[in-house]
C-alpha cells in the first residue's frame, strides 16, 4: 500500500486537510448553520482511519461518513440513501460493521476504522476484493465497498459464533448461501449483482477453511 | 440537520442532569434511530448527549437467576450472548429478526426500546401528525394506513410500535431501570413503559423528561419453546407488518405478545388464557376490540394465520 499513488495521494490529502485542521474547519463553517448559542461549536477529535491517528476538528454534526469523504477525501465509502437503508457506507469500527451515515464522527473518537481503502489496494487487493473482481460481484460498482466490508465482517461474524434469522440451532452457526444472503440483506445492490456476490463470498470462506 | 452542540457523558445521573438542564437535549446511543430522524428534522434537538462511554454494556446475571442488561448493550451481542440464546431464545430470534446486521452492531438495548414509529406520516414533514406536532391532526386516520394499529388505537394517533426486540421482552416481562437527574432510581414494569396514544401521542413512554435508562432486567427464565415469527413485506430488512412472539410451556400452557398491531407489543391475559383453546380462540382473545380500517383489515386474518402456523410448528416440535 505504501508504494502505491493512491496511497501517495491520499497521504498528500491526509496532510493538506486532515493534519493541518484547516480544510475542515473551513469546510464546516461554509455550510453550517449557526447554533443556538450563534456559533457553531467545533470540536477535536481523532479517529485512528486504516491504521493511521487523523485528527479533525468538526461541527458535530459531521456523520463518520461525511468526516471520511469531504474531511479525509476517503471517497471509497459511498453515500447511498444516508439512511442506513442502503448499506453503500459500509466501513468496519473496532472489527464490527456500521453504517456510517448513521453515526457522528465524534461518536467515534480513538476508534479504529477501516474502509475499503484500508483493506486493499488495486496492487495488493484483500482476498475479497479480489474473488468479486473474479466472480464479477458487481455492474455499476457503486455499493461494492459497502458490500465488501459487509462481506469481510460476515465471515468474522460466522467464524465469532454469532446467529442469523436463518440460522436454525442459535448454538450451531456456519457457513451456507442462505446465511450469507439474510447476513447480506442490509447491502442492497441496485444492478441486483447478487449472485456473483454470493459466490464471491463463498469462494473467500472456502478458501480460508482450505 | 439543524446546528446542535454535543457532549459525552460520564456518569448516569449527570447525564440526567445535563438532560434536564437542556429542555433542547437528547440522548445519543447507536444514533441509528435519532440521526435518521434529524436528518429529516423531524427530531430538532439543540443538544445532544452522548451516553455510548457510560458503563452500561453489560449483561450481567441477577440474584435471583434473571438478566441485567445494561441499557448500551448492543442488539447483535444480545441476541448472541450464551444465556440468552439458550433461556430467552424468543428475544435472540426477535433481535435477530430485526434491521440489518450493521444496523444491530450499532443500536443498543435502550435506543431499541426508545425508536420511534415509521408511520409514513410521521416521516412526511408535509403532513399532519399529533405526534410529530400536537394539535395538527392525524394524515393517517384518512389515509393510506395499511400498516397502522388496530389495537388500542386512539382518534388522534394510529400508529405502531415498530420494535421486534420490544414485543420479546413484553412476552418475558421485563422491567425497565432508570436513573432520574437526582441520581434516584426507579423500575418500571415493560406492560406500563410503553404509553398507549389516546389524546398525546407525541408522550411515548412513562419516562420522566431527562430521565435515562440504565438496564432492562429479565426474571429468571421460564423455560418452554419459544418462537418469534415475523411476518413482513420482504424476507429480510423490513420491519414487521405483524409479529407473533410465544413461549409454549408444559400443560398446553402458553404465553403470547403481538407486534404491528398497537403502539406498544401487545399481551392480554385473555389471549394467554385462551392457550389450550387452540390459536383460533388466542386471536379472538388477543384481537377483542380491534377497529380496522379498510387498508389494514388484513391484519386480523394475517394475525388467526400466523398463530396457526405457530401452533402447527409447535405440533412438530412436540
Ligand atoms: C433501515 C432500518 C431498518 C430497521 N429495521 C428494524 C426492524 O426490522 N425491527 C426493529 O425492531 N428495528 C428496526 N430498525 C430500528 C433500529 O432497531 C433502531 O434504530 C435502533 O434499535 C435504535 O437504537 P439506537 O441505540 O441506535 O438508538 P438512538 O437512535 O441512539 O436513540 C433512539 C432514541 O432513544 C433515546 N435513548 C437512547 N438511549 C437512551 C437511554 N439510555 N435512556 C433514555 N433514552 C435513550 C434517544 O434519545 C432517542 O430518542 C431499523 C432501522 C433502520 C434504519
Ligand atoms: S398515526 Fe400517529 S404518527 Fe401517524 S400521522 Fe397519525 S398521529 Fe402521526
Amino acid at each position: 500500500m505504501k508504494d502505491s499513488p493512491a496511497a501517495l495521494s491520499r497521504r498528500a490529502v491526509l496532510g493538506g486537510s486532515a493534519a493541518l485542521c484547516a480544510a475542515p474547519a473551513i469546510h464546516a463553517s461554509a455550510n453550517a448553520q449557526t447554533a443556538p448559542t450563534g456559533k457553531t461549536q467545533m470540536i477535536a477529535t481523532t479517529l485512528k482511519v486504516n491504521g493511521k491517528d487523523v485528527r479533525l476538528t468538526l461541527d458535530p454534526r459531521t456523520t463518520l461518513l461525511d468526516a471520511l469523504r469531504e474531511h479525509l477525501h476517503l471517497t471509497g465509502t459511498k453515500k447511498g440513501c444516508d439512511h442506513g437503508q442502503c448499506g453503500a457506507c459500509t466501513v468496519i469500527v473496532e472489527g464490527r460493521r456500521i453504517n456510517s451515515c448513521l453515526t457522528l464522527a465524534l461518536m467515534h473518537d480513538g476508534d479504529d476504522i477501516t474502509t475499503i481503502e484500508g483493506l486493499g489496494t488495486p496492487d495488493k487487493m484483500h482476498p475479497m476484493q479480489r474473488a468479486f473482481v473474479t466472480h464479477d460481484g458487481f455492474q455499476c460498482g457503486y455499493c461494492t465497498p459497502g458490500q465488501i466490508c459487509s462481506a469481510v465482517a460476515v465471515l468474522d461474524e460466522i467464524e465469532a459464533g454469532i446467529p442469523s434469522h436463518v440460522t436454525e440451532d442459535l448454538d450451531k452457526v456456519a457457513f451456507s448461501d442462505a446465511e450469507v444472503r439474510e447476513r447480506m440483506s442490509g447491502n442492497i445492490c441496485r444492478c441486483a449483482a447478487y449472485p456473483n456476490i454470493v459466490a464471491a463470498i463463498r469462494d473467500v470462506a472456502e478458501g480460508e477453511k482450505a | 440537520m439543524k446546528a446542535f452542540t454535543y457532549e459525552r457523558a460520564t456518569s448516569p445521573a449527570k447525564a440526567a442532569a445535563a438532560a434536564v438542564a437542556n429542555p433542547g437535549a437528547r440522548f445519543i446511543a447507536g444514533g441509528t434511530n435519532l440521526l435518521d430522524l434529524m436528518k429529516l428534522q423531524i427530531e430538532t434537538p439543540t443538544h445532544l448527549i452522548d451516553v455510548n462511554r457510560l458503563d452500561l454494556d453489560t449483561v450481567r446475571e441477577t440474584s435471583d437467576g434473571g438478566l441485567r442488561i445494561g441499557a448500551l448493550v448492543r442488539n447483535t451481542d444480545l441476541a448472541a450472548h450464551k444465556k440468552v440464546r439458550r433461556d430467552y431464545a424468543v428475544l435472540s430470534r426477535a433481535l435477530l429478526s430485526g434491521a440489518s446486521g450493521q444496523l444491530r452492531n450499532k443500536a443498543t438495548t435502550a435506543g431499541n426500546l426508545l425508536q420511534r414509529t415509521r408511520c409514513p406520516y410521521f416521516y412526511d414533514t408535509t403532513k399532519p401528525c399529533n405526534k410529530r406536532r400536537p394539535g395538527t391532526g392525524c394524515a393517517a386516520l384518512a389515509g393510506f394506513n395499511r400498516n397502522m394499529a388496530i389495537l388500542g388505537t386512539s382518534a388522534d394517533c394510529i400508529a405502531t410500535h415498530p420494535s421486534d426486540m420490544a414485543v420479546a421482552m413484553r412476552l418475558l416481562d421485563a422491567t425497565v431501570e432508570t436513573v432520574a437527574a437526582d441520581g434516584s432510581s426507579r423500575a418500571i414494569p415493560i406492560a406500563d413503559f410503553h404509553r398507549l396514544p389516546g389524546t398525546t401521542p407525541d408522550i411515548e413512554t412513562a419516562l420522566a423528561p431527562g430521565e435515562l435508562v440504565t438496564a432492562v432486567v429479565l426474571p429468571r427464565p421460564i423455560g418452554g419453546s419459544h418462537v418469534y415469527r415475523k411476518v413482513r413485506d420482504r424476507a429480510s430488512y423490513a420491519f414487521a407488518v405483524i409479529s407473533v412472539a410465544a413461549i409454549f410451556g408444559k400443560d398446553s400452557n402458553a404465553r403470547f405478545a403481538f407486534g404491528g398491531l398497537a403502539h406498544k407489543p401487545w399481551r392480554t391475559e385473555a389471549a394467554d388464557a385462551a392457550a389450550a383453546a387452540g390459536a383460533n380462540a388466542v386471536a379472538d382473545a388477543a384481537l377483542a376490540g380491534a377497529k380496522t380500517t379498510e387498508h389494514n383489515r388484513f391484519k386480523t386474518d394475517l394475525v388467526r394465520r400466523t398463530l396457526a402456523q405457530v401452533y402447527a410448528q409447535q405440533e412438530i416440535r412436540a
